[in-house]
């Protein structure tokens, strides 16, 4: 069957849904991609990915919809928030700039090719080809969404459930490990050794806590840009 | 019926594309770091629209996995940039050339 075939027999709402979300979630992305802000791009991805659970709630995908909401929107953009936050919500980034010649057309034209060849794929192997499952069906058969997908996951995919709970500990352990503070001032500052020099030769014992105050980079006027309300 | 799996597949496609543009495009590695939360999207859209074109829970499982892999590649990504950039001013990728000979 084609997809000529198919696309006959939309109803509306169906159709206004897909419409709307599918334009939230192409709006949000081009919004992340566009945006000189870290912030603005953090609300741009909330935009994508509220459209992408819409796209979930309409394919019976209750619980990942919720779960996408909750995981994505509510934990990962929070927590990029927290990052763009803690290392200074002023820098902007200079998008006009291009240090490589050539290197947003080439992406661009690469870019291109590559969806076309997948779009090109996709036609020529009728879209969604293989075999029907007849037992684990997403929906129906008296069983809701959130029942199906908890047999699968607790029954077929246990093994790789149990690596998750892993996984995780192993993500926490190394969250921790890489956000202990280091010692020693920026890399990159080359004001700092000279105002060191320059200065009085502070108390001894104050080496730590003068390279904590140095971690605050908003000292140099020249990377600190306004925001624009 | 409902919207045809075709549609949903080509959205996905074209979102993927979007964020790998910006992957390639932008400096500013956090928002590398978005971009790629676009293509893991993308992925479970796709994901998803199998799942329901071909009745199989499978696609929704992987979709749950690819969720977790999600939330703990966020959060050691960003301990990384949170560890290397608290010592520098901006946080675009060419700054990191410490390695070049």
């Amino acid at each position: 069957m084609s997809p000529a075939m198919l696309a006959t027999s939309i109803t509306i709402p169906d159709l206004i849904t897909f419409i709307v979300a599918g334009a939230f979630v192409l709006g949000g992305a081009i919004g992340v991609v566009t945006s000189r802000n870290s912030v603005h791009a953090a609300l741009s991805l909330v935009l994508t990915l509220f459209g992408v659970a819409v796209l979930f709630v309409a394919q019976h995908a209750d619980f990942l919809a919720a779960v996408q909401v909750i995981v994505y929107a509510g934990a990962i953009v929070v927590l990029f928030l927290f990052v763009i936050m803690f290392l200074g919500v002023d820098r902007q980034e200079d998008i006009e700039s291009e240090p490589l010649r050539g290197q947003r057309p080439l992406a661009l034209v690469l870019i291109a090719i590559a969806l076309g060849s997948l779009i090109a794929l996709f036609v020529n192997a009728n879209w969604v080809t293989g075999a029907r499952s007849a037992t684990g069906s997403t929906a129906g058969g008296g069983h809701t969404n959130v029942y199906l997908l908890g047999k699968s996951v607790f029954t077929t995919y246990l093994f790789a459930f149990e690596a998750t709970a892993a996984l995780l500990v192993i993500a926490v352990v190394g969250a921790v490990v890489l956000a202990r503070r280091p010692s020693g001032g920026l890399l990159d500052e080359p004001d700092a050794e000279a105002e060191s020099d320059e200065e009085p030769a502070p108390e001894a014992g104050s080496d730590a806590v003068s390279a904590d105050d140095e971690l605050e980079p908003d000292g140099d006027p020249a990377t600190r840009q306004e925001v624009p309300r | 019926m409902s919207i045809p799996g075709s549609w949903y597949l080509v959205l996905a496609a074209v979102l993927f594309s979007i964020g790998a543009i910006g992957l390639l495009v932008r400096r500013n590695v956090l928002v590398m770091f978005m971009c790629i939360e676009l293509m893991l999207n993308a992925a479970n859209l796709t994901f998803v629209t199998f799942s329901r074109v071909l009745h199989d829970i499978g696609g929704q499982a992987a979709v749950f996995f690819v969720l977790v892999v999600a939330a703990a590649e966020v959060v050691i990504g960003l301990g990384i940039v949170v560890a290397i950039f608290r010592r520098r001013t901006n946080t675009t990728a060419d700054d990191l050339h410490s390695l070049k000979g």
